[in-house]
């Protein structure tokens, strides 16, 4: 009765993959070893970043080549043969991007408490994963999230909206992870970020052409195993160093007391001018509304990913399927919620030794990363001593203190600067540059997988040739993997203005766009097609509009729409002036882009409307329309219960 | 078709749905409601505030993950769905 294929090739892999992994992690920290002892000799840093980057993307390429298969499962799904906790661990590289590695402990420095709902929204999402979704998919069978929503939603229309969905949510996203891979390659080893993207492309396609979901799966497990020991050993070692307790998440605690003892001195030298947001005081970059709006919209959106919920589709078992999202958000967890410390550290250092420090007197890691354009003193990148000493003394009553004010920190350069911090080796750094792009990598994978497999499978095989042989279909999906990864690389190269805001929203139009027809899909009976088919539609096309209008069309939402300005969350004034925005024409636009909408919520958040939209809309159209038919109410008994075979058949002849 | 296990079997499993989406509005939600307060107790050099945030929120979703696996693997085999019988 088991779903359970314990079939032929791989099996033997599959047995022993605890042994393997356990191997190949000693080997890459053996590896580490090794570069360190090469630096001590006297290897140059450009070397050793890159052995460190050519190496790990050797092995993710043979795994990838290794992998290959001309079998239609193992490449959706790998076969259904993943077990839980390895599931779990290719999902957390999935789901942890660039930004994720490089950019949140950034946000968290920049943000203080109100960065957490990051924290919080991109863990709290597999609660509703693991309670609302996954075994169901899981039960159901399908290749594809557009697959579900054509079975359960009578048809090609429903297909094709969740194509669409995914296609907006997917696209921009995969475009920020080959972004991302672009600036670590060029910051860590001086190449050029053209050329870097192209690398990064280079390094996506090994892993996904050939062996599809069953080589993304088992390349993503090992770029898990090396982000999560780059993430941890800097700020593990640090915490050492500082604090003679190598367990960050603990010790930062102290961290977060000698920050608001700064903070207060700052307030009283008047170091701090008027723009110091205390560490751990909420709600001094979102209004409580906002704040708590984004938790919603990050979490239900990681409920609605394709390429998160495509990832439980590999599980040998619907038992398998919930167990490993719990895995999944334990390995997401380890690096959630170590960010924080990295936060705290960093803003202890910039505190203590280079806020009221003479201006001559700087660390010297200011001017590192200041030649890389991340770190600007009074207005200008901090090049050396005498452009920051100039742009200075341009300042009226500047006394030659660097006051809170004068730093600009870029959010990338806190987790790149703290091996260089504390004082670590670049053996550090190398490996710093090597988990990120681990991370860009991995999640790259997943979501150019996500959008390939929509095309081939749903439009291609679903829609346009369903008698299409298996042999033409894997080398149809083939082509049109290639064909997206290097559409995407190419619109990375040319370094797209808002990409990185563009991921933010991916998440809400995820949210309002297949939240409802997923949930009420599974858990109530009398949803229908109607119902879906216009839920979709009203629920994506409000989250759309409030993002669009209010991001590029803000003057038509104030004049048309009835959008006012957002409020500043500690004074309540307005962020800006409306009405002498709108008195010159040629430029309100720009003005006020993001800065309206409604209610006062931001437009990261706007699955605020699109989310309650898209409920009401299908369940009143589909209560206004018959119920569903017999025969799908059995189909939605079956996807119930975990016993029994998958409910989609596929024909592999 | 549906059974009277089964009838049973789905009552069970949408209570302890519900008693997830109820740990998961308190922890994700309702508990940072209160953040100012729960500032003025310090734990370690933790804000209480801000460590439920950072951490507190995110160990209870992982604990609760595993109970819910647990606690739903006992009803499919309670009820006899379970898929290895």
């Amino acid at each position: 009765m088991s779903t359970q294929s314990t079939s032929s090739s791989g099996g033997d892999f599959v047995s022993n993959l605890g042994r393997v992994y356990a191997i190949y992690t000693g080997g890459f920290i053996g590896f580490v070893v090794i570069l360190a002892i090469l630096e001590q000799m006297g290897v140059p840093n450009r070397v050793i970043g890159y052995l460190f980057v050519f190496f790990t993307l050797g092995v993710y390429a043979l795994i990838g080549v290794m992998s290959r298969t001309m079998a239609v499962s193992e490449y959706y799904v790998a076969g259904r043969r993943v077990p839980a906790i390895y599931n779990g661990m290719a999902t957390g590289a999935d789901w942890m991007s660039a930004a994720s590695f490089i950019g949140m402990a950034g946000s968290l420095y920049l943000l203080g408490y109100d960065g957490l709902a990051f924290v919080l929204g991109w863990t709290g999402g597999y609660v509703l994963v693991a309670i609302l979704v996954a075994p169901f998919l899981r039960k159901f069978g399908a290749y594809t999230v557009p697959d579900f929503m054509s079975a359960r939603f009578g048809g090609n229309f429903a297909r094709f909206l969740a194509i669409i969905v995914l296609l907006c949510c997917s696209f921009t996203y995969v475009v920020a992870q080959i972004f991302g891979t672009g600036i670590i390659a060029s910051r860590f080893l001086g190449m050029s970020f053209e050329v870097a993207v192209y690398v990064g492309l280079a390094g996506i396609l090994v892993c996904s052409m050939l062996g599809g979901m069953r080589a993304v799966t088992w390349t993503q497990v090992a770029q898990y195993i090396v982000l999560i020991i780059a993430y941890l050993m800097p700020v593990v070692i640090l915490s050492a160093q500082k604090y003679g307790l190598p367990l960050p998440q603990l010790t930062y605690g102290q961290a977060l007391q000698d920050i608001a003892r700064l903070e207060q001195g700052m307030i009283a030298s008047g170091l701090a001018g008027t723009g110091l947001k205390e560490h751990v005081a909420p709600f001094t970059s979102y209004s409580p509304l906002n704040f708590f709006a984004l938790i919603l919209c990050l979490m239900v959106g990681t409920a609605s990913l394709p390429h998160v919920l495509m990832r439980y589709f590999t599980t040998p078992s619907v038992r398998e399927a919930r167990v490993s999202v719990a895995w999944s958000l334990l390995f997401i967890f380890l690096l959630y919620f170590t960010a924080p410390a990295y936060a705290a550290f960093s803003k202890l250092e910039v505190y203590q030794n280079v806020i009221g420090q003479p201006l001559a007197n700087l660390p010297a890691w200011i001017y590192t990363y200041g030649k890389l354009e991340l770190v600007k003193v009074c207005g200008v990148n901090a090049i050396d001593p005498q452009a920051i000493m100039a742009a200075c003394s341009k300042i009226a009553n500047h006394a030659g203190m660097l006051r809170l004010p004068d730093l600009a920190i870029n959010t990338d350069t806190i987790v790149i600067s703290t091996p260089e911090i504390a004082g670590m080796p670049y053996v550090i750094a190398g490996l710093v540059a090597a988990g990120g792009l681990a991370a860009a990598l991995s999640t790259a994978d997943g979501l150019l997988l996500a959008i390939a497999n929509a095309l081939s499978h749903d439009v291609y095989y679903k829609m346009i040739d369903p008698n299409a042989p298996t042999q033409r279909r894997l080398v149809v999906a083939r082509v049109l993997l290639v064909i997206v990864a290097v559409l995407a690389a190419f619109t990375a190269s040319t370094r797209p203005a808002d990409i990185l805001a563009m991921v933010s929203w991916a998440f809400s139009l995820a949210a309002a766009g297949n939240f409802p027809a997923l949930v009420l899909g599974v858990w109530w009976k009398r949803a229908n097609t109607a119902g879906a088919i216009a839920g979709m539609i009203a629920g994506f096309g409000s989250c759309l509009f409030y993002l669009v209008v209010s991001r590029y069309y803000p003057a038509l939402g104030v004049s048309a729409f009835g959008m006012t300005s957002l409020l500043n969350p500690i004074t309540g004034a307005p962020v800006v002036d409306v009405v002498k925005a709108l008195a010159n024409p040629a430029t309100a636009d720009a003005v006020l882009a993001s800065k309206v909408g409604w209610f006062n919520v931001n437009n990261i958040s706007s699955a605020l409307f699109g989310l309650p939209i898209g409920f009401g809309v299908m369940i009143i159209v589909s209560l206004l329309t018959p119920a569903p038919s017999r025969e799908m109410q059995n189909f939605i008994d079956e996807i119930r219960k975990p016993r029994g075979e998958t409910v989609l058949k596929e024909k592999t002849a | 078709m549906l059974t009277s296990q089964d009838e049973v079997y789905w009552t069970k499993t949408r209570k302890l749905m519900f008693v997830m989406l109820g740990l998961w509005v308190f922890f994700g939600f309702v508990v940072h409601f209160f953040v100012k307060t729960l500032n003025t107790i310090v734990i370690f050099g933790f804000p209480l505030g801000f460590y439920m945030a950072a951490q507190g929120s995110l160990i209870a979703f992982v604990v609760m993950l595993f109970w819910f696996a647990r606690s739903q693997e006992k009803i499919d085999r309670e009820c006899g769905v379970s898929e290895d019988e």
